[in-house]
């Protein structure tokens, strides 16, 4: 039989996206998802879609969710796509996390504190018992909450500052760098290291925040401080000269206090690793803490041995979208080096196939 | 005002088809292409100037304006937004005679590519100083006459060349031309102009 | 397609990478690195690649992209469709015919000319990666031109296997300066890169950098002076158009061992059949 040269990639191509788009939507007897949905009733996939794509728009979130079937790195790949047309209109000034509206915050290492601890909306403390009511539909009943304390709410560093017990914010009115835009260099500027961290995979540094506690360069953190509310976002057009709200944006906040031995020239204090993210993400906010005072290591003196401490190792692959687009460029055609190796191969395995023969001959002689 | 005058008529065609007459007078020195054709940018720019600069110069370059060029910098603020620098620090130089090689950006070894570009408006290609050319875009030495380099040009182009892979690169404009003279080239001076 | 530029990405995109590949023009195969952008292809499948050809694609250009030298396949076929659908770009899978050629892991086998580009796509532009994972680390070394590194490497090769390993992606120097990855093409396809009459461009999107070789530069395939640089390709000769110097694809026809040989270069084996050259195969 002669042989016929595989042909339609195209149409397959076609044939795929319409199979895909079938299997998406499932039995049709099942009324389809509306992004709505998906918007009020999956919020935590949709924060994370959001923080990882880089993007806030809960709605776009929602529809990258339903389109990649509720593949999370899918849709923030889809989200990410997206971001990357979008006209710069202007750059915010800094979000001011301290005068927030605050939801829920939490410190663990003070009892009480102005503005008081604030359990808000949180799994933390429901036994994990799957809710058979839910699988049937219930409408909630109202929870009662405390009037919001208009009162600023002062942050961690702000209460231990005082004495120097922990490291001072470094004000800076530099162009902050832009990881979207430039390449990076290592040693990365902690704006760049917090940019990738931000938008990083929440389970790669979930592992790498975990690692540093079981010892890889440990840093001995507490929670100082968790916050999760909104928080005003301004920009300040030169031709006015004043800043203008432009809505406020859903994020929380980690601030994770660590020793820090000091040195000849500083004495001992507290140090901070930091963590935000875009909607509620306590998970992902606590260990990019975690993982921002780990990388800090050279910066404060210390030894960077372990791999949460290596800027190139955990910066370089963080980002689930290279990676995933990286690991899975393996399912496409690579017969031509296969071919290569295989030549190879075959050539060595001759070589020493024709050393053993020579070798057995010449014992035998 | 030189405001009034326009930039690419089509923007993204122009700057595409300029851009490939650039990389192409990149890859192969001395090679002489039109650019710019149609380009009305104000005196002292030709049009092939022009278009190089529309081409390549945008709010994340740094340029330097040779003070002879002064009349066009509205012009070229208003189309590319450039960052304004000390010929020191700049990216790209536009000038209208060629600056002391040796006083601009040749970049580091581990960062050549921080060398900068000199967009330098020539008199014309085919007359003055003779010119042979060898390097990487060359199967066989090239000869180019280029008018309006200084006499000391080759022994300035040669401590250039002596840095490689740090120095500077030279995109030459004259009238509706362009040709460009990269870092990686050895440039020989036959005879005078 | 509505709603985007033309090719795409936005001009002050094409104009940064512009801007670096004039550089990687002037600094033969060193690695510039480049504001890469977030592409809608998953990284590692060309998005490099496809960004190079964004800012230098013209109206009048006639795109071939290849991938394991074929145009039908499937990554090929999606490349080229974007291309046409965001720049409404001519396509051929004739190389003759081509200006600019985007390629994952070949080159043609007919020779390029002066007239045309071609780029590569590249997963992994540091050829020391291996060796040496800190990027820190290789930067400073092509700094330094210090490469005994990858010497070391295909010596021990040599010492172990009685010659070097590397069957891919096999390492070159351009222009006696830069140590430079010539993508993952087959060893086989390095001697074309040598001397080429068209300019070569290299766009790694995921790893953000991008590289040239400018026409008619010193590309060599590094090796020892005993042990020169030799290629290797099946020894067969190709079932459809009987050619017995082109790069063969392995096809298995069943599982006793049974094995056909064919050009990995569809266009080219196309061409040679229409000129009445046939294998085996095609004469059954």
């Amino acid at each position: 039989m002669a042989y016929v040269a595989v042909k339609g990639g195209e149409r397959a191509i076609d044939n795929a996206h319409r199979w895909m788009a079938d299997e998406r939507r499932g039995d049709q007897a099942v009324p389809e998802i509306s992004t709505a949905q998906i918007a009020e009733q999956l919020g935590r996939s949709v924060d994370r879609v959001m923080a990882e794509g880089s993007l806030y728009d809960p709605g776009l979130a929602a529809l990258a969710v339903k389109q990649a079937q509720g593949d999370l790195i899918e849709a923030a790949f889809l989200l990410r796509a997206y971001r990357t047309t979008l006209p710069r209109f202007a750059a915010t000034s800094p979000v001011e996390t301290a005068t927030m509206t605050i939801a829920r915050r939490i410190s663990a290492v003070f009892k009480d504190m102005p503005g008081g601890q604030i359990l808000g909306p949180t799994t933390d403390y429901t036994h994990r018992l799957l809710d058979f009511a839910l699988e049937a539909g219930f409408t909630p009943q109202a929870a009662e909450q405390a009037e919001p304390d208009l009162a600023a709410m002062p942050r961690i560093h702000d209460i231990l500052g005082h004495e120097g017990l922990i490291e001072a914010d470094q004000p800076s009115d530099a162009e902050p760098f832009d990881i979207t835009r430039q390449p990076l260099a290592f040693p990365a500027s902690r704006d760049a290291r917090l940019q990738s961290l931000a938008r990083g995979d929440e389970g790669f540094l979930l592992a790498m925040g975990y690692s540093t506690q079981r010892g890889w360069g440990g840093s001995h953190p507490f929670v100082g401080e968790i916050r999760v509310g909104e928080v005003a976002v301004e920009i300040e057009p030169p031709e006015l000269g004043f800043a203008i709200d432009i809505g406020d944006l859903p994020v929380t906040e980690c601030q994770m206090v660590n020793q820090f031995a000091g040195s000849r020239t500083q004495p001992p204090q507290f140090t901070r690793g930091y963590g935000l993210v875009f909607g509620h993400g306590e998970r992902k906010a606590m260990a990019m803490a975690l993982v921002d005072r780990a990388l800090r290591a050279s910066e404060l003196g210390e030894e960077a041995t372990a791999p949460a401490q290596n800027q190139e190792f955990v910066i370089y692959h963080c980002d689930n979208i290279e990676a995933t687009g990286f690991v899975e460029h393996l399912k496409l055609p690579h017969y031509v080096d296969f071919q290569s190796e295989l030549e190879t191969i075959r050539r060595m395995r001759a070589d020493a196939e024709r050393e053993m023969a020579h070798e057995s001959q010449e014992a035998a002689q | 005002m030189s405001l009034d005058l326009p930039g690419f008529a089509d923007p993204v065609t122009g700057a595409q088809s300029c851009f490939r007459a650039v990389l192409e007078a990149m890859s192969r020195p001395g090679l002489v292409l039109e650019a710019g054709a149609g380009l009305t940018p104000p005196a002292p720019l030709d049009p092939a100037t022009g278009a190089v600069l529309l081409t390549l110069i945008d709010a994340d370059t740094a340029l330097h304006i040779d003070p002879a060029g002064e009349a066009a910098r509205d012009w070229i603020v208003f189309h590319t937004t450039p960052r304004d620098a000390a010929q020191a620090e700049a990216d790209f130089t536009l000038a209208l005679s060629l600056p002391k090689l040796a006083s601009l950006p040749a970049g580091t070894d581990d960062e050549p590519q921080l060398g900068a570009t000199v967009i330098l408006q020539v008199a014309g290609f085919g007359t003055g100083a003779l010119f042979e050319l060898a390097g990487p875009g060359l199967a066989t030495p090239r000869r180019l006459r280029i008018a309006g380099l200084p006499d000391d040009f080759a022994a300035q182009w040669a401590a250039n060349h002596g840095l490689f892979p740090r120095g500077v690169d030279l995109i030459l404009c004259a009238g509706t031309q362009l040709a460009a003279l990269p870092r990686s080239l050895r440039i020989s001076h036959v005879m005078e102009g | 397609m509505n709603g985007y530029n033309f090719a795409y990405l936005d001009e002050q995109t094409k104009r940064m990478i512009r801007r670096s590949l004039l550089k990687a023009v002037a600094i033969p195969g060193h690695q510039i690195p480049f504001g890469s952008r977030e592409m809608p292809l998953p990284y590692g499948w060309g998005t490099g690649g496809i960004q190079v050809t964004a800012a230098v694609l013209g109206a009048d250009d006639t795109l071939k992209v290849i991938d394991q030298g074929a145009d039908d396949t499937t990554n090929a076929v999606s490349i080229r469709r974007f291309f046409a659908r965001t720049a409404g770009v001519a396509t051929t899978t004739h190389t003759a015919e081509a200006t600019i050629i985007q390629t994952r892991h070949r080159i043609p086998e007919e020779p390029l000319r002066e007239d045309q580009i071609i780029v590569y796509q590249v997963p992994q532009p540091e050829p020391l990666s291996k060796l040496e994972p800190s990027r820190a680390e290789t930067k400073r070394m092509h700094g330094l031109s210090e490469y005994g590194l990858m010497h070391v490497k295909l010596y021990e090769d040599i010492t172990r296997y009685g010659h070097v390993s590397i069957s891919y992606d096999y390492p070159v120097m351009v222009n006696g300066r830069y140590l430079m990855a010539p993508s993952p093409i087959p060893a086989f396809d390095n001697p074309k890169m040598d001397m080429m009459p068209a300019l070569q461009l290299f766009g790694a999107g995921r790893e953000k950098r991008l590289y040239a070789v400018p026409p008619y530069t010193k590309v060599a395939s590094l090796d020892f002076d005993d042990h020169p640089f030799r290629t290797t390709r099946a020894p067969q000769v190709c079932g459809l158009c009987g050619s017995g110097v082109s790069y063969l694809d392995e096809v298995v026809t069943d599982d006793k061992g049974g094995r056909l040989f064919v050009c990995s270069d569809t266009d080219y084996c196309e061409t040679r059949r229409a000129e009445g050259h046939a294998g085996t195969e095609l004469a059954a």
